[in-house]
């Protein structure tokens, strides 16, 4: 460690009043700080000291588990932080590091990872590798044999070869090991079950879990008949004689079943498939290029609910975005009016729907929206019986309601702030000039208004575009559309439909859905854009 | 050699960082080799609300084998997926606790390895066993078995009802308008109104010798599309006895406000009826038919992961020792669910509400695992649910029977 360190000490701004306030007191030391204290010295080589440690232990953990490119990636970054807090000229490398790493690590990667499965056949039956998938389909393979007795067994070692001491219904006991079929043996009985025998070492339950791979890998074959089965023990105390019905070939690559002499083989789709297309599954993990893609767009169960459902996201999201902005708007004018007594308060009022967690208020509406039980129709509806969630129609009314409800204290707050930083002198201006108030709205505050909030509007757009929790809690997609072929809704956006088209039943596709989220993604970037390049019209009239 | 403070300082804190690293690695490697040499750890997933029931069991085990048994408490609702998602990665659980209508699932991904429970199969409940197989292959160590029956006020309704329309004349004999509650929702809920179906003779799958059969749909046989027609008689357009606005909460607080004297739910709902003062007796779920009305039986139980580096150790905690009465009636303590092994059940069964459900469930069938049983729930609902409310039952029946075998089939 040769770093030498920053030799400007020397206060700056100390002693520059001749009685400084409280505040001035604080900036003073924390610019004396910035400059390089010894105090601030120790604390970053003590943080720093902190973060290496941990990269550290991090390395050497994934050093242990094998993953060389991930502690290649902490080890490079580990340096790279340390080479630039000691540098001297670094300075805004210094104040971006932070920032940068937070974001790889929470944005960029989930982002690159979405894109990845995207073209992966990621889901329900492709699940890990084909090495994970030859051994589970071998381990459910294994069929006891019918009527088979459980076999009491002990768990003995010959010179490093492990070998099974079985003990039959009759008490007979026989030794056999992976190659050697069982042969029968005297051996030292405890009560009814062989335990050990001349030349052969009795593991201890301790052994026995230490070496359990070699364990769970152990069959003795039954007789010089390989159709008798072999004896696994999954315990490490009874055995039980299992025939497996599938043979893997490795040089082949395909697999086998015995009992019918069907050939499965891989041919690239990520499973091991028969001549007439039958799927072993579990499969594995493979990338399949654009076809999610493909899948997401040509989906025949999807060409009729598509085009609706598009139709409403983007209604949903536009009258959202109007609705709660019109309702804020207007509030933040009255509420900003001098005139009007106990404003605080209103305000605070406002607020409050924005500061219950929206998934809450959306159950809470799903509730009072009930037909026959409802809080809105039995108490003050009067015994009502609107069909708030039932109809197709209202159900999308009441979204758009409860959606207005969530959103506008947004907007209340925005345009209230928006609507203080406009000049009272130019509202004083054109009163002079003669202006109607309306027009005052319309050609001046309106126009000033939207250079500030227009970018939040197309923030709102956005995430109302995918408002999942809304329509989530609220109606769940409902009511259901009998007609369709997939369990979608009158109120489904297209976000809500992805998600029951990827994860319904007991299927899920995550390749599918990464694909979809990609694709809404893109509709939603190219409307921002756009969006935003006219808003930039506005800008000039500041 | 001129030495400053500040040079000092900077070799002060280098030597600070090495320790600190030093001290990281050396921990790091310490708690491997202490795991190993105590004969491995296992890591079970487990709902959280059951952790200090079984925690007891996992340290005598601990005690008695040698072997680490770490409890990890999971929320319920998201150990299936996280465990697919997890095992394939070699960071999943050795051993989780689940329910048998996952087995399906599971054994697609290829993320269970099979159990062999040998002799000991034939202690358990028969409904437990053949709900933890799947394809002839037995993948879960079973520890308690649930279903659904009546809840009756006895206070307001003395006697059992013999058949459903007993029921509601008993009911209304008390001077009740609706006496019978159940929970639906906008999409129906099938699973609570399964014993019906079952009455009219109309099982959602046929069976062959390796349980649930794919291939033979019976959900739209001629007893299905009679069932639709008695569901629809007893809907909104008939006598309201099933109603789509009804939900678990208003089902719940219509029982306790004793409005309804008869409530079909499972037994999550018995706590708080009792809390809320009602003197509660369990009945089995009354007929329309003369048949009987068999609910679907849940199982839950114990998957070993395909992936556990302990499988040995895995297999001997769950057999020999969750297997046991003991810890099973611990299990049974904590969720007041029938238990699976049948010692366990019977000495459970001194309760009279674990008794009655226990007397149901003697006549529920295990829900279907298979992977079709997927398309089912997708359609199965938001057909009753149109019954319900005065669509034409036979038609919508046939329809939700070619929906189904469209999507089973695709």
């Amino acid at each position: 460690m040769t770093t030498t360190v920053d030799e400007e000490v020397t206060p700056e701004t100390s002693g520059t009043a001749p009685k400084p306030t409280k505040r001035q007191r604080q900036a003073a030391r924390i610019a004396d700080a910035a400059s390089g204290g010894v105090k601030m010295l120790l604390f970053k080589l003590l943080a720093l000291g902190i973060i290496d440690a941990i990269a550290v232990f991090a390395v050497f953990v994934l050093v242990g588990a094998g993953q060389w490119l991930v502690a290649a990636i902490v080890g490079v970054v580990a340096v790279a932080v340390n080479w630039i807090y000691f540098s001297r000229r670094k300075l805004p490398a210094k104040y971006l590091t932070p920032g940068v790493i937070f974001l790889v690590v929470f944005q960029v990667f989930v982002v690159v990872y979405t894109g990845y499965i995207a073209f992966t056949n990621y889901g329900t039956g492709h699940n890990g590798s084909q090495e994970q998938a030859v051994s589970s389909l071998m381990a459910s393979s294994l069929e006891r044999v019918p009527d088979s007795p459980t076999y009491g067994v002990t768990v003995v070692d010959q010179f490093g070869t492990l070998g099974l001491l079985v003990t039959d219904p009759d008490g007979q006991a026989s030794v056999g090991t992976t190659e050697q079929p069982l042969t029968e043996v005297d051996a030292d009985m405890e009560g009814g079950k062989a335990v050990a025998i001349d030349g052969w070492t009795t593991l201890s339950f301790a052994d026995v879990i230490a070496r359990t791979d070699e364990i769970t890998e152990l069959a003795v074959p039954f007789s010089d008949d390989p159709n008798d089965g072999a004896i696994r023990t999954p315990d490490g105390s009874s055995g039980y004689l299992y025939l497996s019905n599938l043979e893997y070939d490795e040089a082949a690559g395909t697999m086998t079943d015995l009992s019918t002499g069907t050939v499965y083989s891989d041919i690239g789709t990520g499973a091991f498939t028969s001549a007439d297309g039958d799927e072993l599954l579990p499969g594995w993990q493979i990338t399949v290029g654009f076809d999610n893609f493909v899948r997401a767009v040509t989906d025949p169960r999807l060409a009729q609910p598509l085009v609706y459902v598009t139709l409403w996201t983007f209604a949903f999201a536009l009258i959202s975005v109007a609705s709660t902005f019109f309702l804020g708007l207007f509030l933040a004018i009255v509420f900003n009016d001098m005139r009007m007594r106990g404003r605080k308060f209103y305000r605070i009022m406002m607020i409050l729907p924005y500061a219950i967690p929206s998934f809450l208020s959306a159950l809470i509406w799903a509730g009072m929206m009930n037909e026959s039980f409802g809080f809105i129709n039995q108490v003050l509806l009067g015994g009502a019986s609107i069909p708030w969630l039932t109809d197709p129609l209202m159900a999308k009314v009441s979204v758009l309601i409860v959606n207005l409800w969530l959103g506008f204290p947004y907007m209340f707050l925005v345009c209230m702030g928006a609507l203080q930083s406009i000049p009272d002198d130019i509202q004083e201006a054109a009163t002079v000039d003669g202006a109607k108030p309306w027009a005052i709205f319309r050609l001046i505050k309106l126009p000033l208004l939207l250079v500030t909030v227009a970018p939040l509007l197309i923030a709102s757009f956005a995430f109302n575009f995918n408002n999942f929790n809304v329509i989530y809690m609220l109606t769940d997609g409902g009511p259901r559309d009998a007609n369709a072929p997939i369990p979608v809704g009158f109120t489904d956006l297209l976000i809500t439909m992805v998600y029951k088209v990827a994860f319904t039943g007991q299927s899920r596709d995550y390749g599918l859905a990464s694909a979809y989220s990609i694709i809404i993604f893109i509709i939603v970037a190219v409307i921002s854009i756009i969006a935003f390049r006219r808003t930039k019209s506005l800008e000039e009239l500041n | 050699m001129r030495v400053n403070k500040k040079s000092l300082l900077a070799v002060g804190a280098a030597a600070v960082v090495a320790t600190l690293g030093l001290a990281a690695c050396s921990t790091g490697s310490g708690e491997a080799d202490e795991a190993a040499a105590a004969g491995g750890t296992l890591t079970v997933w487990v709902d959280a609300e059951r952790v200090d029931a079984l925690q007891a069991a996992a340290d005598a085990y601990s005690e008695e084998k040698g072997v680490e048994v770490e409890l990890v408490g999971k929320d319920n609702a998201d150990i299936k997926d996280d465990f697919i998602q997890q095992v394939p990665t070699g960071k999943g659980p050795d051993i989780t606790m689940g329910a048998h209508d996952w087995l399906g699932e599971l054994s697609t991904n290829g993320v269970v390895a099979p159990i062999e429970l040998g002799d000991s199969a034939a202690d358990y409940l028969p409904v437990a066993v053949d709900a933890s197989t799947y394809e002839g292959t037995t993948y879960m160590l079973p520890y308690a078995v649930e279903n659904i029956a009546v809840l009756r006020n006895a206070d307001l309704v003395p006697e059992a009802a013999t058949s459903f329309d007993d029921m509601v004349a008993k009911g209304q004999a008390a001077g009740l308008a609706h006496p019978f509650v159940v929970e639906q929702g906008a999409e129906g809920n099938p699973y609570h109104l399964y014993p019906f179906q079952t009455a009219f003779g109309a099982p959602v799958f046929g069976t062959n010798d390796e349980g649930y059969d794919p291939t033979d749909l019976q959900l739209g046989n001629a007893g299905g599309e009679e069932f639709a027609s008695w569901l629809g008689a007893q809907g909104k357009n008939g006598t309201g006895n099933f109603n789509t606005d009804i939900d678990g909460d208003i089902a719940k607080q219509a029982f306790l406000d004793g409005t309804a004297a008869f409530w079909l739910t499972g037994p999550w709902n018995v706590g708080a009826a009792i809390d809320g003062g009602i003197n509660v007796a369990i009945d089995t779920v009354p007929s329309p038919t003369a048949e009987a009305a068999q609910p679907f039986a849940g199982v839950k139980g114990f998957f070993v992961s395909s992936e556990s580096e302990n499988k040995v150790a895995a297999n001997d905690f769950l057999v020999n020792y969750i297997g046991t009465e003991d810890v099973q009636l611990e299990l049974f303590e904590a969720g007041n669910i029938l238990p699976a092994l049948s010692a366990a059940a019977e000495t459970a069964s001194s309760d009279p509400i674990i008794e009655g459900f226990a007397a149901v469930g003697a006549e529920a069938v295990p829900m279907p695992a298979i992977p079709a049983m997927g398309s089912v729930w997708e359609y199965w609902g938001i057909a009753q649910a149109g019954v319900i409310n005065g669509a034409d039952p036979v038609a919508t029946w046939q329809k939700l029977t070619s929906d189904v075998q469209a999507a089973i089939s695709k």
